[in-house]
């Protein structure tokens, strides 16, 4: 065998590895990774995204893409390294669902710029990272109206998780729609510093009631505050992120639903389209992002006609959830009236309107 | 404020703080017989998270939260005899057999959770334990809230305090446990089979820690997720040090630790201008200081965390 024909026959050999390139490129599936700060059981945010990739998945197609999703990633430094190994694994699209996650979002892509990453709920964008959103603080106004027409002790109950913008905004879109058709309602609050710990969200909710509370609505990811309200038979409570009634029959009234999956389909499709660009997104009502699960049938029809008409109001834009005058739990004028808490001034917003007992 | 301090809330503090103290007094009673016998239990989140999930799924599947109770007991137990296995006849170090045991079950009852009963799906739900009605006993203020006003668990929980006591401190298998923690060697030397004594004891503690997580799912809830004890292990490790490893120190490490969690979220409903962030503080700093305050008087035993091997005679 000649030196020449020795090379034509290696140069086949390491060509044929290659023939089947072009047919394996249009066969190759998009990787997607969700990474969550909890369980996809949990019955509240991490269940919201794990419906919204079920649904892109249904809609998009188990043959185009394929996902991996990776639980109880605490918002630390150790996030940081479960982005980085997704990045190395070929994934080039990459939800991180919670704001914890946003430093280490950032330092990760600016390492992999082919890979697409989007930050739930944050506030920094880059060439290769997205922010989504969504204005949970309209359901919010839905559900307070009917907790301040529902309630016979005229004291409502929230059970946050962190005193951050967006559960301090919803506590207020809360109060104020309560307060709109009930001048009397009181909220009073209690953080119990996690997202998700089931005993203590239950003594919270045990605290509140104690304290003539009949009406409770939470940030919390679980059903716990429902169970106890169900127990105790007080006039109910509202579901996070997910209907909760299959826990309390008689205490859940209804629900914020958040509904990932409308973007996490119109998301994926545009990086199989080469048409991803680095965006905001914060929808709510109007687009579906925000649903209010259904109601239960011991509420009064004209308190459900006047919740919808609530929910109507925001999604024509004829409502808005923080509309002047608006006074803090101080006494002190915020808001003018004619004036709004608009976009941009909603994430400085470090106090909590009249009523608000924090 | 005077209607904060009004009955209702006192009774449902008190109530809380022993509701609070319960799963955390059972595994610190689980770590006290297992540091007592020499071995170092890091694991006890572990334990009481695959009792938390195990109890969980035995009491949905089989419809009767006493065969969830027993099947916690058992994973609790089994899993401290796999501490056994590397901490007492291998001689690993035993701080970090304890650290892999804590990150293995956060997988291992994920894991299962959701081959059992589905990902992504409404949680399945139990009727948990319901306090048991003792009548006017649990009207009477402030009595009433703290001994009567509670479910079987509590009770049990109680009634494992005494008979620790009784163990420990008025049986001479009290003695044993704490010769073989002290100075095994001399212990071997009196006849005392320590590696059996240490894996007793290990089957014991794992069999609380682990009743101490059931307690989270089938008493306080009635629900188990992924990571549901959060913490309540770790805090168990400093309850038991703060307790000087005695039993009723530790029921009153847990209680006083129990009572600084309800408080925290009661204070919060007070009109005093203190902020949140110190609130959401009290019960790990009033452990940092009572620790600090209890430091060198921790009751440690002198051979804890040290492997122990056995000499072989000298043949004349």
């Amino acid at each position: 065998m000649t030196r020449r024909n020795m090379l034509k026959a290696g140069a086949a050999a390491a060509a044929l590895p290659l023939i089947g390139i072009p047919r394996a490129f249009a066969q190759e599936k998009l990787k997607v990774a969700f990474v969550l700060i909890g369980s996809p059981d949990d019955n509240g945010w991490n269940f919201g995204h794990e419906q919204g990739r079920k649904k892109m998945l249904e809609a998009i197609g188990a043959d185009k893409v394929d996902t991996t999703v990776v639980t109880n990633v605490a918002e630390g430094p150790d996030s940081e390294r479960v982005f980085r190994e997704l990045a190395q694994q070929g994934h080039k699209l990459i939800y991180a669902t919670s704001f914890g996650y946003g430093d280490y979002v950032h330092k990760v892509a600016k390492q992999f710029p082919d890979v697409k990453f989007e930050w739930a709920t944050g506030n920094a964008t880059a060439a290769n990272v997205s922010t989504y959103n969504a204005r949970f603080h309209e359901g919010r106004a839905v559900i307070g109206t009917i907790a301040g027409l529902m309630t016979k002790t005229n004291i409502g109950a929230y059970i946050g998780s962190f005193p951050i913008p967006e559960v301090r905004m919803g506590i207020n879109a809360f109060a104020i729609a309560a307060r709109k058709v009930n001048p009397e309602f009181k909220l009073k609050v209690v953080y119990v510093d996690s997202w998700f710990d089931p005993a203590k969200e239950a003594d919270a909710a045990r605290a509140l009631i104690d304290q003539g509370v009949d009406v409770i609505t939470q940030h919390t990811d679980g059903p716990a505050a429902l169970q106890v309200a169900e127990e105790r038979g007080i006039v109910g409570g509202f579901g996070q992120g997910a209907d909760m009634s299959a826990f309390a029959p008689n205490a859940h009234l209804s629900a914020i639903i958040d509904n990932w999956g409308p973007h996490y389909i119109k998301s994926v499709q545009s990086v199989l389209d080469g048409t991803w660009v680095e965006s905001s997104v914060w929808d709510g009502l109007a687009s579906g992002e925000v649903e209010i699960g259904p109601f239960n049938k011991k509420i009064p029809a004209d308190v459900v006609a006047k919740a919808e008409a609530v929910k109507a109001g925001i999604i024509d834009g004829s409502i808005h959830p923080f509309a002047g005058p608006l006074k803090d739990n101080t006494g002190a004028e915020r808001v003018a009236a004619g004036d709004v808490i608009d976009d941009g001034e909603f994430w400085a917003v470090d106090w909590y309107v009249e009523g608000v007992e924090a | 404020m005077m209607d904060l301090l009004n009955n209702a809330v006192l009774a449902g503090f008190i109530a809380a703080s022993v509701r609070m103290a319960i799963p955390i007094l059972l595994a610190a009673i689980g770590g006290m017989f297992s540091e007592k016998s020499g071995v170092l239990n890091i694991g006890l989140e572990g334990m009481m998270l695959l009792g938390c999930f195990v109890g969980f799924a035995a009491a949905y599947a089989s419809g009767s939260l006493l065969v969830g109770v027993l099947a916690a007991i058992v994973a609790g137990a089994l899993l401290g005899l796999v501490l056994g296995v590397f901490a007492v006849t291998i001689g690993s170090n035993q701080v970090v057999v304890g650290i892999a045991i804590n990150l293995l079950m956060v997988g291992v009852t994920g894991f299962f959770f959701r081959l059992f009963f589905g990902s992504g799906t409404s949680s399945p739900r139990i009727t948990n334990f319901q306090p048991i009605d003792f009548g006017v006993l649990g009207q009477i203020p402030i009595i009433g809230p703290l001994l009567f006003q509670h479910d079987p668990l509590t009770y049990l929980a109680l009634l494992i305090v005494v008979l620790a006591w009784v163990v420990m401190h008025r049986s001479t298998v009290g003695l044993a446990i704490s010769a073989a923690g002290e100075h095994p060697e001399a212990a071997e030397t009196l006849g005392l089979n320590v590696p059996r004594i240490r894996y007793l004891c290990l089957l014991a503690g794992g069999a609380l820690a682990g009743l101490g997580g059931a307690f989270l799912s089938l008493s306080a809830t009635g629900l188990f997720i992924d990571n549901m004890t959060s913490g309540r292990g770790y805090i168990a490790l400093a309850m038991l040090i703060l307790g000087r490893r005695y039993p009723f120190g530790i029921l009153a490490a847990a209680l006083l630790f129990g009572a600084a969690d309800a408080l925290q979220l009661r204070t919060q409903l007070l009109p005093w201008n203190i902020p949140l962030q110190f609130l959401l503080m009290l019960p790990y700093v009033l452990t940092i200081v009572v620790l600090a305050i209890a430091a060198g008087r921790t009751g440690a035993p002198a051979a804890l965390g040290a492997p122990f091997r056995r000499h072989k005679s000298d043949g004349a």
